[in-house]
Parts: C-alpha cells; sequence; structure tokens
C-alpha cells in the first residue's frame, strides 16, 4: 500500500511518457553529469527530470525521462564511471517493455580526463583511453598512455 | 602496426626469454652487419648520455647508421612542433625510432602514429623496458638462472621506475623481494597488492644489514634529496642506504651488485674493487641486449 502510495507520488512530480527512455536512481549529486555524458544538452526531444526525490535505497535520486529516445548500450554502460547503480526503462506506449542496467564497460575511449599532469594525453590532441578496473565496487581509470591511475575522486569528465 | 617496446608488460615471459637468447648470440659475436643498410633514429626530448651511447653503439656494432638529436632545444619541438608531427615526419627518414620524452605516455602515443617501430628509452616517470631486459639479461648471467633468486631493492622504491619494472618482470620466476627503503620511499600499494595477488613473499624493511645477507642481488638505486618532504628525514636516513665495502662480508658468494647508474654516492667507490661488484659489466650487456631488441624488432633475429 505504502509502496503503491510512493510509486504515485513520483508520477506526480515527474509526468510519464508515452514512448522513450527513463533513467531512474541517478544519485542525486550525480545528474548533471549524467546529462553532459548523454549529451543530453544536444538533444532537442522533451526532456523532463527531478532531482533530490526521496528514495529508500540512495536517500536521494534523480530521474530523467527523455520522449523518443532510446539509448545505445555503449552509451548507457557510459553511465558506469559515475552512477554504475542506475536503472533504465525503455517506454513504448506507456509501458515498460525493457528494463535495463548498466554495465561497467572493459575500455573507456574519449570520455575522461586522466589526472596526471606528465601525461602525454594532457599536452597532445589525443583521444584518452583507459582500462577500466574495479576497486571494491568503484571504478578506477588505468591510462593506456602514462599507465597511471585515476580513481573516482580524481576523475574529471570530458 | 609495427611491433615495438614501450612498456615492460608489452611482453610476455617467452618474449623476455627470446631476447635474452638473441643478446647471447650478440655477446658470443658483438660485431655483426644485421643492421647493413638500416637507418635508427635516436629521438632524446630529454637528455641522457648514458642510454643514447648505448643505442647508439648497438646500432653502429649491428652495421647500421644513426640520425637523431640528443637534447630537445636542437630539435623542431622548439619551435611548437607537436610530438605527432615529428614521429609522422621522422617515420619517413628511419627504419625505428628510439625515443626518450619527458612527457609520461609519449612512447605509447608514438607508437600508435608511427610506422615504423618505436622503443621507449624512458617516458618521464614511466617506463624504460630496455633497462629492464638488460638487468635481466645481467641476472642470469651472474646466477646461470633467473629462477627462485632472492633480490634485495635498495634505496627509492617509491619513484624509482627501474625497480617497479624489474619487479614486475621478474615475478615470473618465484622470486623473494626485500624491499630496502626510508618509511617515505616505500613501494606503492599497487606493486605490494601485485605481488600479493601472485603469491611472491617479500619483505619491506630498513635494515639493509639483514638483508644484504640474503641476496643473491643487490639492487642499489639513488636516494635522492628532493623526494623527502622533510629535509631532517633525509639527514638522518641518508647514511642508511650506502652501500660500503664492510658489509659485504658475510654476503653470499654468488652475491652481485647492481644499479642502473649513474651513482653518487650510495655506492662506495671501495666497493668497485670487489668482484661482487658488477655495475659496469651490467652496462655492457645493455648493448648487447640493446642490439637483441633493436633487430628482434625489425624482424631481423
Amino acid at each position: 500500500m505504502f509502496n503503491m502510495s510512493f510509486k504515485d507520488e513520483k508520477t506526480l512530480k515527474v509526468s510519464a511518457i508515452k514512448n522513450g527512455t527513463v533513467i531512474d536512481h541517478i544519485p542525486s549529486n550525480c545528474l548533471f553529469k549524467v546529462i553532459s555524458l548523454l549529451r543530453l544538452d544536444k538533444v532537442e526531444n522533451p526532456i523532463t527530470f527531478g532531482s533530490n526525490l526521496d528514495s529508500g535505497k540512495l536517500g536521494s535520486k534523480a530521474i530523467i525521462k527523455i520522449t523518443d529516445v532510446f539509448f545505445e548500450d555503449s552509451d548507457i554502460n557510459k553511465i558506469a564511471l559515475i552512477a554504475p547503480q542506475v536503472k533504465l526503462s525503455i517506454i513504448k506506449d506507456y509501458n515498460v517493455v525493457e528494463k535495463k542496467v548498466v554495465k561497467v564497460p572493459e575500455e573507456v575511449v574519449g570520455l575522461a580526463k586522466c589526472f596526471n599532469p606528465h601525461c602525454i594525453s594532457n599536452h597532445e590532441d589525443i583521444t584518452t583511453r583507459f582500462h577500466v578496473l574495479t576497486d571494491n565496487g568503484d571504478i578506477e581509470l588505468k591510462c593506456k598512455y602514462c599507465e597511471k591511475i585515476t580513481d573516482q575522486e580524481r576523475m574529471v569528465l570530458l | 602496426m609495427s611491433r615495438s617496446l614501450v612498456s615492460i608488460t608489452d611482453f610476455s615471459k617467452e618474449e623476455y626469454l627470446n631476447i635474452i637468447e638473441i643478446a647471447k648470440e650478440f655477446e658470443l659475436q658483438p660485431v655483426q652487419d644485421v643492421l647493413k643498410g638500416k637507418v635508427i633514429a635516436t629521438l632524446f626530448f630529454e637528455p641522457s648520455t648514458r642510454t643514447r651511447l648505448s643505442f647508439e653503439s648497438a646500432v653502429y656494432r649491428s652495421g647500421g647508421n644513426v640520425i637523431g638529436f640528443s637534447d630537445s632545444s636542437t630539435s623542431s619541438s622548439t619551435k611548437g612542433e607537436t610530438l605527432n608531427d615529428t614521429i609522422l615526419t621522422v617515420s619517413n627518414y628511419c627504419d625505428l625510432i628510439v625515443m626518450r620524452h619527458p612527457i609520461e605516455g609519449a612512447a605509447k602515443f608514438a607508437s600508435e602514429i608511427a610506422s615504423v617501430p618505436i622503443i621507449n628509452a624512458g617516458d618521464g616517470s614511466n617506463q624504460h623496458p630496455s633497462q629492464t631486459l638488460l638487468d635481466m639479461y645481467s641476472i642470469l648471467k651472474t646466477q646461470g638462472t633467473l629462477d627462485n633468486l632472492a633480490i634485495v631493492f635498495v634505496g627509492d622504491m617509491k619513484y624509482g621506475r627501474t625497480v617497479h619494472s624489474l619487479v614486475m618482470a621478474m615475478s615470473h620466476f618465484s622470486p623473494r623481494f626485500f624491499f630496502v627503503s626510508p618509511v617515505e620511499l616505500k613501494l606503492p600499494d599497487e606493486y605490494k597488492l601485485y605481488l600479493d595477488n601472485h603469491n611472491i613473499p617479500y619483505i619491506e624493511t630498513t635494515d639493509f644489514g639483514m638483508a644484504i645477507r640474503e641476496a643473491d642481488i643487490v639492487y642499489m638505486t639513488r636516494v635522492q634529496r628532493e623526494r623527502f618532504s622533510d629535509p631532517i628525514e633525509y639527514e638522518k636516513t641518508k647514511n642508511a642506504y650506502i652501500l660500503k665495502y664492510s658489509m659485504l662480508s658475510g654476503t653470499k658468494s654468488n652475491m652481485k651488485i647492481m644499479h642502473p647508474l649513474p651513482r653518487v654516492n650510495e655506492i662506495s667507490r671501495c666497493v668497485d674493487k670487489s668482484d661482487k661488484a658488477y655495475y659496469f659489466e651490467q652496462t655492457k650487456n645493455g648493448v648487447f641486449v640493446r642490439q637483441a631488441i633493436i633487430s628482434n624488432l625489425l624482424g631481423l633475429k
């Protein structure tokens, strides 16, 4: 009963879409990073989002609903860099037809900056490349050039 | 894309051993014409006399020719040319590029864009794989084996890239490691984690006297003053990591002392006369190993 009313309340806050993608369970402080990672600022379709919504699991979460946009898995997996617990729902005719979770990619290309100021990728016009390492659930990036490890704390997205 | 040697992890155990085998051939017959008609470029964006001369000697002794520069002030990078453009241009002038660059990852980047093989002769504090291969060759030559050795590293475990690479490479051969260093210059966690994951026993200690008696190989490195955040700490510890002649008594008869050089004062000059001192022989091995690496990457050996 409580679940139902909670769900109803959420629907009120961010209205349903007919077709498109819902990205849920985004930690509130990651919302704008997810927006920039998926280049949503360049999307011209209707987008609604809510932030600082109550969430049992996360405490405070954000949600994004994008009309008529469906992402490639490779795009979705980029989100793993900042918010691996995110869940996506594919909506067709107001119904959830598919649920997706993000998978940590093996390689990250052109998304993040190497923290090492002496790395060649910060000196020449180079697309950054990292091997993805996981350390107790946290994602770390090992630079393919300087071999130094950029951890979550020092991660800057491009 | 041609095959390059950028990082010590680019080569498998079999490939290390193959290079060592080829180096043995060159030691038996150092003057050859295997590189006849080949042009090797040595691009030293950062000066390093020893490494450059060793590579150039290796090329000349193998019958090849050298072009290049020994200091970026005499190259077009002072005019603002990108590394990208320098490498694409020089690739057209030579069959292989040996490069040293102050920026980490520079050689990896060069290997992605060059049409010829790249040998990394040092990229900042990152990698210097030909040093590691010559260290392995020296260990094999003095001990008759690479397996089950006690290797004592002394000095700067934190920033010493020769230590890091040799630790990784020797991990294939069931070693025991001792890391003798001031507390401020201990081995970084990522390497300890690597050793733990591979079940390789190691001891970290500040007690040089204890460790040296266990050693088959003592690998000395320089402790630099500028690495210390606290100058008082440097003054207190600087003498603890100097190898003196008296410390050689009670060491194993097969023990050899290695050093990537240049030495400042961490090995007392009196040690040079001991038959355990191997650091100058080690530099000689460097030429054979570089002959082997160059001719192997060019598919000639």
